[in-house]
């Protein structure tokens, strides 16, 4: 009886957290949140590309310097474009009614982004725009399907295609997805837009939860005391249940 | 000078007097395991989740425009306001592990039985209360599972005949979930329900404290006044308050430092886990903070899947299963209802699982196995084969009540030790 119940309240946990799933396979995002020069160039492309029509108005410019080690002059000068005070909030000056004409919806604040998607999605994601002429802007996206944000990194990127490949599946001849080739135009080889998707990923993961790396490392030290508290405390219980039979 | 301090105090208020009667010199059974160490789990939980609220709120500020603004400056801007925030969220998840735990424990050792009854009544008070501040804690960092999860419980409300869409409306302050929702649920979460938990925790520890504590055998320590033998009573210095009303058997030990110190390892334990999630894995892989909570509500855009938080999954599934609202909504509360009538359903006399039928064991881990299967299916995605499965958890979690009533008239039960073994 009782191992079967040691058994089932093991058991039953992993069972209850085998949940969730989607429908395009989505790549593994390797990011290091200690690289800080990763996410130095991450937070480049995002202050180039993304800032224009997405926010991250819950965080402070000052806050992301700090963190990323970049001296606040030199993240004023080259990371903030329209003349705020390095404490400001990050926000930009489109305007919401607009942006929501503009692409079908407004472009929405990006500083939880990593937690509500995920890392993997989102490297995924950028990865995976194609040419689609039936769409608004002539990209459509593998895994958000008619999104209304255009191919932003097209420049870094080049334009990218589907490519199909003739396969043999249950004995008959079929063009199957095989993935997404730039056409080469764009400033960056497949390899170098991967490894810049991937440093914008970690900065979108790092403004997620800016916290993490401090939780950790103070996390640590937590759990040691309390495994020494334990110690102390189990050999004092130990003694004074010594004579209690 | 300290003695005089003390003695002027003791004569104007019974600070040690009480403090000897209910937390030094309480009478506890010797054999209490670890399924014993819940209660005082959840009342630690208890008084962080007061503490890391007091604070939380100072920099909190419950309005649809600025909840979700606000949380995330606690997180960045308010010096290890991340910590208090964490500590507050892994502690809502936490208090429901250890008060389900703290549950089967009363179930599988009989302790809602009699003298316990009201005791247990209590404890499923602070139960109901629990749920009631857990979802209205829920909705206030305004996140899209905040809104969205209140909008699926408040309507359940209006499933209720005649008054049911009033009732919605002056539950919600408004027509729809708003601001205003947000305003009273905050007053709600802050000062009334956290008041009628505590007093009824209050009342939960006094009920007990009067009954004394049940134990894995269910053999009471507590015999009549005038049976024992001098050698046969306890060693140890009870209070009077005890001592002069019974004979207590030598199998108890006092609560301090006895009990105290078996707590504080569990606590150890507990710590261990609870600061390895708030350091390391604060979202618990979407449970303890879900995902889509992470974008601001939105009252134009429903998520994919709206689920309650794990703790409500089971009844969400019963809920659910039933595919009528008004009666699916009646089979939630009866679910819990008949939790609380258990001293009554249950017309055994012997209390504890060991010294019970093989049957009752059965239904015993039938029922806690139910109850995360049927928490499965109400925190996933609907498919067509959980509707079926989660009908057969509906029917299977009443049966255990059922059974219980029945098989507990004439159960085959093993004789009871004459004292803790």
């Amino acid at each position: 009886m009782k191992k079967l119940v040691v058994l089932l309240s093991f058991l039953l946990p992993s069972l209850v957290m085998a949940a969730g799933g989607s429908k395009f396979p989505l790549d593994h995002a390797d990011i290091d949140r200690t690289d800080q020069a990763s996410l130095q160039s991450g937070a480049k492309v995002f202050m180039n590309y993304c800032m224009g029509c997405h926010q991250t108005q819950y965080q402070r410019y000052q806050r992301t310097f700090e963190d990323l080690g970049i001296p606040l002059e030199m993240g004023q000068a080259n990371l903030q474009f329209t003349g705020e005070k390095v404490g400001d909030y990050m926000k930009n000056a489109m305007p919401k009614e607009s942006a929501a004409k503009w692409f079908g919806a407004a472009p929405p604040d990006l500083t939880l982004v990593a937690r509500v998607r995920g890392a993997d999605w989102l490297y995924t994601y950028l990865r995976t725009f194609y040419v689609d002429e039936s769409r608004p802007f002539g990209v459509n996206n593998k895994v958000f399907p008619d999104v209304g944000m255009p191919h932003v990194l097209q420049e870094l990127q080049g334009i990218p295609r589907e490519t199909h490949e003739e396969r043999m599946i249950d004995g008959e001849m079929k063009s199957q997805y095989v993935g997404i080739k730039s056409d080469g135009s764009g400033t960056l080889s497949p390899e170098e837009y991967d490894k810049a998707v991937l440093d914008l990923v970690n900065y979108l993961v790092y403004l997620g939860e800016p916290s993490r790396l401090q939780a950790e490392s103070m996390g640590r030290w937590v759990l040691v005391f309390v495994l020494v508290l334990f110690v102390f405390v189990y050999l004092l219980k130990k003694e004074y249940w010594r004579d209690v039979h | 000078m300290w003695k005089n301090l003390l003695d002027w105090i003791e004569y104007r208020i019974p600070m040690m007097r009480v403090a000897k009667m209910h937390a030094i010199e309480y009478p506890a059974p010797k054999n209490m395991n670890f399924w014993y160490v819940f209660g005082f789990l959840a009342t630690i939980v208890l008084v962080n989740q007061i503490v890391t609220g007091i604070w939380l709120t100072m920099s909190f500020e419950p309005s649809a425009e600025r909840a979700f603004a606000s949380v995330e400056y606690i997180m960045r801007e308010v010096d290890y306001g991340w910590v208090l925030r964490y500590m507050h969220s892994t502690g809502a998840s936490a208090f429901f592990i250890v008060v389900y735990l703290h549950m089967f424990r009363g179930m599988i050792y009989g302790s809602y039985q009699k003298p316990r009854e009201l005791l247990w009544l209590f404890g499923m008070f602070i139960y109901l209360a629990l749920m009631a501040e857990a979802f209205m804690g829920y909705v206030l960092p305004w996140g899209q599972m905040s809104y969205w999860g209140a909008q699926v419980i408040v309507s359940l409300f209006g499933a209720i005949p005649v008054i049911g869409e009033d009732l919605t409306v002056w539950i919600q302050g408004d027509y729809v979930i708003s601001g205003a929702t947000l305003n009273r649920f905050f007053a709600l979460h802050v000062i009334a329900l956290p008041l009628v938990i505590v007093i009824l925790v209050f009342l939960h520890i006094v009920a007990l404290h009067e009954v004394g504590s049940n134990n894995p055998d269910g053999v009471e320590v507590k015999r009549k006044k005038g049976s024992l033998k001098e050698e046969e009573k306890s060693k140890f210095k009870m209070h009077e308050y005890y001592t002069s009303k019974y004979d207590i058997i030598d199998d108890v030990v006092p609560f301090f430092p006895h009990i105290v110190l078996k707590d504080l390892v569990a606590f150890c334990v507990f710590l261990l886990a609870f600061c390895y999630i708030l350091f390391f894995k604060p979202e618990m892989g979407g449970y303890f903070l879900e995902a889509p909570n992470f974008e601001i509500a939105n009252p134009l855009k429903t998520p994919e899947h709206i689920f309650p938080v794990w703790y409500f999954t089971p009844f969400y599934a019963i809920l659910k299963a039933v595919p009528d609202k008004l009666f699916g909504v009646i089979a939630m509360f009866a679910a819990i209802i008949m939790l609380a009538l258990l001293p009554w359903v249950d017309r055994g006399k012997v209390k504890s699982w060991r010294y019970r039928s093989g049957i009752h064991k059965y239904n015993l881990l039938m029922f806690a196995v139910v109850f995360v299967f049927l928490g499965y299916l109400g925190g996933t995605p609907q498919e067509p084969w959980k509707v079926i499965a989660s009908q057969i958890g509906t029917f299977l979690y009443f049966a255990f009540f059922g059974l219980l009533w029945l098989y507990s008239k004439n159960e085959k039960t093993k004789p009871l030790p004459e004292r803790i073994g």
